[in-house]
């Protein structure tokens, strides 16, 4: 069963981004949204959960919510995809399984 | 005349996925009418509040972060920004927006409202305030 997980909330105030990655299975997708993008950010305290996760896991993160939050395209950790909202769909569509992590 | 006292608003919480920060500013601007001494402090995911570049456009919110441009205009000019919770999401004062206000007893120059602080002297900050609001 091929899962998508997807994370809202900031990975400096909660621990759901970590929580998601060490449930996650290889081959799994993580999708970043709302305040989750910020998890996609380089160089902060949590960037290397999701550096490490990274061959094991195809790793998203929603383009909009990025721009709200003033975050550049540039600081994005190598190897996450910036997504938009139909791509959010086919996301969805092409995993069995969504797991939304709150 | 009644006592000015000084007020104290922490802002701990990122721009749009709560209503928090959003309310926050809103409360600021009220009390900024009551001609009180007032000081704001951004830490922990509150520093996200004050980045540049924030475009609400497709995710269609207000971009309320230009509003915090205006705080000078009605003298909260005390902007107090934590290092370590900076350091710890990878972000620099350059990456925050020019906050200024204009000192009229200086002839008007423009100062920069914002002051980068050590996690100890925030807690200083705190402590000395008479009333704080927390967000």
């Amino acid at each position: 069963m091929s899962q998508l997980h997807t994370v809202n909330k900031s990975p400096l105030e909660r621990n759901t981004l970590e929580s998601a990655i060490a449930h996650a299975i290889k081959g799994n997708a993580l999708l970043m949204i709302e305040d989750g993008v910020y998890g996609a950010m380089q160089g902060t305290h949590k960037s290397a959960i999701v550096s490490n996760a990274m061959s094991d896991i195809s790793f998203y993160v929603m383009g909009p919510d990025l721009k709200a939050r003033g975050i550049d395209e540039k600081r994005i950790i190598d190897g996450i995809k910036i997504v938009d909202y139909s791509d959010f769909v086919a996301l969805v569509a092409e995993h069995d399984v969504t797991q939304s992590w709150l | 005349m009644p006592e000015t006292k000084k007020f104290l608003y922490v802002n701990r919480k990122a721009p749009y996925g709560t209503i928090y920060a959003q309310e926050a500013l809103e409360v600021v601007l009220i009390g900024a009418a009551f001609e009180q001494d007032v000081s704001l402090a951004f830490l922990d995911d509150g520093v996200y509040q004050i980045t540049k570049g924030q475009n609400t456009k497709e995710v269609s919110m207000k971009n309320f972060s230009l509003t915090y441009k205006a705080l000078g205009d009605y003298d909260v000019n005390k902007i107090y920004v934590e290092q370590e919770s900076l350091d710890a999401r990878g972000l620099t004062l350059d990456d925050l927006l020019p906050l200024a206000w204009e000192d009229e007893d200086d002839d008007w120059a423009k100062k920069d409202s914002i002051k980068v602080v050590s996690a100890a002297e925030m807690a200083k900050i705190m402590e000395q305030s008479d009333i704080v609001f927390s967000f």
